[in-house]
């Protein structure tokens, strides 16, 4: 083996090497940018199992408004409750509510649990069905639209 | 009648391509002329039987014969022609069948425009492209059949997915997506041939990189008018989400991008080819992945349809061809001989180097970001998403990484240079980067991220431009006229390289507008009472009143507003909310004020007519247009160094 020759091998070593440790740095730099960006799709239920987990995370609660509970905080700001077969969650909004939004009906909100104990929300989406059906009263909710709701991402992104 | 009409032609396009493609295979295998040459006339045989079949569709369309399953589904007598036309790639099962029509046409230009040449390596080209048409034949023979015979035709029918007849690019978006996923599987079918015969001779060079630039040039200009029909149509405010629909568009176009490059090195150094080949293979194997989360229902959006049944199908022929191109890698990869290596860091090859591996870089980001939820789902059946934030850290140092390469790997000589060299082509253009950046300060830029890229452009811009009329100068220093020499240095014999910096230069634009747009945006929410104005950004909005308008599909709810600044009036803005027939909830549907400074955006969440109050949500972001504009520019610029 000539000099040229073990050269030319070094380097090869030399760029795997390097290709290797860059290939882990960018491996762990995505993994811990995936980690903190998480968007978690829950119900009230899947919210209140989750405990002090829903605290800072950011999260999709989907699920239907309960009657009566929607109140005006003055300006664009709305609280009612997203309620669920089992379990009920207070949501405060600073957002404009939607169009079609009322009670009895589809929502996602998008926020976090904060300290008081309510869901803060800067994103409030109306059950938003593409199918074509005639419109019907009483509207009942669909946990199948919900979950494709929550997981919708091209309509009223901000 | 049609029906039946119908589901021959596409069982014939089925049986015609699987024989095409058998024939390929074993023509590639024996040499033989004649097996050549019927593979050949299977490949135009499959392209008429498809083509066909899918021009009978429009014709059912057109004619709203309601016998069809298909027309049943998306046809409406009350809708626009334009939207009669385009509900033929608006649900899935026509959606397949347009597939196949672009497919055809690619198949049979391709076959056509290399016949006589390439023996060696278009049997084996021909039968990978049959083996996909026939793949997408048996879609529509079996699990998405857009010819089923409906016993009791319906008098009228519901119209295609009202969002997609909300804006007049639904008509032209999915036609610039189509030519580009689909043409893909060209380059796809030489890249196949090439490791089959163990060879990447310099004759075949031409055409793959000319049927991989092609559909380059549509995807490029389809990923743009997806982001400039999102902008138009949803109302947020933004053109880019990240949004999986959006990724599967980005990802085979990232890849793609990059092996446009490295076949540069193959040409000029003969290195780099497994690299090449893998790239367009990958670009393949991802337009497909992308046609499995857009078509399968994993995704819920606009191009997703809930009675779609295909995901399984297709997410099986994206594992064949996985393997299949895995295989033939790993057996046949090291016959693919290098003719030279990189000599040192600093030379233009070496950038390419670098360039390619940051484009992989992005691709993986994004690709892990967009599937990483699914995985999860697959294995916890926990519901999760990827939020923005990550892929905008991610993906913004990257691109900003790019557009440092590109200023300085066009400036830098190929093969070995000298450390004069290099400082003599590098340092002048440090000049153009502190230019951009201070006019950047000075209009107010203050995010890092965007001083930096605007840096990286000025950069980039200056040595683009330098290269870009470089042969033209050193002809008219040797003494001839500058149109003689702008024509034959520029438009004749350098056309390729003219038209490479001519799109340089546009993504130059293109980067830097994306970085200002998004780093300078501002939104404001407004709630009015009739007749009322208030200020957003800097200008008067006033509201004059709601309107309702009727039309054959649709009814509308219009909010009037008037937009001043300084007390002239800039514009008048009808942001909507539109319902269309059969369907339940309104669609709304933003008004936009562009000038070449920017665009002043008001989108409608919430309007009473009876109250006659509305509130509104306004974006003012510096640029935008630039965007639209400059990837046009990109396109045209490509193919007129195409069409050499």
């Amino acid at each position: 083996m000539n000099e040229s020759d073990r050269m030319r091998r070094k380097t090869r070593w030399f760029m795997l090497g390097a290709f290797a440790v860059a290939g882990i740095a960018f491996a762990v730099i995505a993994a811990s940018g995936i980690n903190k960006n998480l968007v978690y799709y829950w119900t009230p239920s899947d919210l209140h199992a989750n405990g002090e987990k829903a605290y800072g995370a950011t999260i999709r609660l989907g699920g239907m408004v309960a009657k009566n509970s929607i109140r005006n905080l003055g300006g664009s700001a709305v609280e009612f409750d997203v309620k669920d077969a089992t379990r009920v969650v207070h949501v405060k909004t600073t957002t404009v509510p939607p169009q079609m939004f009322r009670e009895n009906i589809g929502v996602v909100v998008e926020g976090t649990m904060v300290k008081g104990g309510y869901f803060q929300s800067n994103r409030l989406m109306v059950s938003h069905n593409n199918e074509y059906k005639a419109p019907e009263k009483g509207h009942p909710v669909d946990r199948k639209e919900l979950e494709r709701m929550m997981k919708s991402v091209e309509q009223g992104k901000s | 009648m049609i029906p039946a009409l119908g589901r021959i032609l596409i069982l014939a396009s089925l049986l015609s391509a699987a024989a095409g493609a058998l024939l390929g295979f074993a023509a590639g295998r024996s040499r033989s002329v004649d097996g050549l040459k019927w593979a050949r006339r299977f490949a135009y045989l499959y392209s008429g039987l498809i083509i066909s079949a899918a021009l009978l569709m429009v014709y059912a369309l057109l004619t709203h014969n309601f016998s069809v399953g298909y027309v049943a589904q998306v046809g409406s007598r009350s809708v626009p022609t334009w939207v009669t036309i385009v509900s033929l790639w608006s649900s899935l099962e026509g959606s397949i069948l347009f597939w196949g029509l672009v497919l055809g046409a690619y198949i049979a230009a391709a076959t056509y425009f290399t016949r006589g040449q390439y023996a060696e390596y278009q049997p084996d080209a021909i039968g990978v492209w049959l083996s996909c048409a026939a793949f997408f034949s048996f879609l529509m023979a079996g699990p998405a059949n857009p010819f089923l015979t409906v016993p009791n035709p319906p008098l009228d029918g519901p119209g295609p997915n009202p969002l997609l007849q909300n804006h007049l690019l639904m008509a032209i978006h999915p036609p610039f997506l189509y030519l580009g996923y689909v043409g893909m599987t060209i380059p796809f079918g030489f890249a196949c041939a090439a490791l089959i015969k163990g060879r990447l001779g310099h004759g075949i060079l031409k055409p793959l990189r000319e049927s991989l630039m092609l559909p380059w040039i549509f995807q490029t200009i389809a990923i743009m008018l997806g982001g400039w029909w999102a902008y138009e149509v949803l109302g947020w405010g933004g053109y880019w989400a990240w949004d999986p629909v959006e990724n599967a568009s980005l990802l085979p176009w990232l890849t793609g991008t990059a092996a446009l490059h490295s076949i540069m090195v193959v040409e000029r150094r003969g290195i780099l080819k497994g690299w090449t080949i893998t790239l367009i293979q990958a670009t393949f194997l991802l337009t497909i992945l992308g046609t499995f989360m857009t078509r399968s229902g994993v995704f819920n959006s606009v191009h997703s349809f809930t009675q779609s049944a295909i995901g399984p199908t297709i997410l099986g022929f994206l594992a064949a061809a996985l393997l299949f191109s895995i295989a033939l890698l790993a057996f046949r990869i090291d016959k693919l001989e290098s003719d030279g290596r990189i000599e040192g860091a600093a030379s233009r090859e070496a950038m390419f180097l670098i360039n390619n591996l940051m484009f992989v870089l992005l691709t993986f980001t994004v690709l892990i970001g967009t599937v990483f939820p699914l995985i999860v789902e697959a294995i916890s059946d926990k519901q999760m998403s990827v939020g923005r934030p990550y892929f905008d850290s991610m993906v913004v140092p990257i691109g900003a990484a790019l557009l440092f390469v590109l200023g300085i790997g066009p400036a830098l000589p190929w093969g070995r240079a000298t450390g004069e060299q290099v400082r003599k082509a590098l340092l002048p253009p440090i000049a153009g980067a502190v230019l951009f950046a201070l006019i950047g300060y000075i209009a107010n830029v203050r995010s890092p991220w965007t001083l930096l890229t605007l840096a990286f452009g000025g950069y980039a811009a200056w040595v683009t431009f330098a290269q870009m009329f470089l042969p033209m100068m050193q002809r008219m220093k040797r003494g001839e006229s500058a149109a003689t020499s702008f024509v034959d240095a520029q438009l004749r014999r350098g056309r390729r390289r003219f038209a490479g910096y001519i799109v340089h230069a546009a993504v130059v634009v293109v980067i830097i507008c994306i970085a200002v747009s998004s780093s300078m945006r501002q939104s404001t929410e407004l709630h009015f009472n009739k007749g009322q104005t208030l200020k957003a950004s800097g200008y008067d909005v006033t509201f004059l009143g709601v309107e309702e308008r009727s039309e054959p599909h649709r009814t509308s709810i219009i909010g009037r507003f008037d937009v001043a600044r300084n007390g002239k009036p800039v514009a008048h803005l009808e942001p909507r909310m539109n319902q269309y027939q059969m369907m339940r909830e309104p669609i709304g549907t933003p008004d936009v004020h562009s000038t070449m400074a920017g665009d002043f955006y008001l989108a409608l969440s919430n309007i009473d007519p009876v109250a006659q109050t509305a509130s509104i949500n306004v974006y003012a972001t510096p640029l935008v247009m630039w965007i639209w504009v400059a990837v046009i520019l990109m396109g045209v610029g490509a193919l007129f160094g195409l069409m050499q």
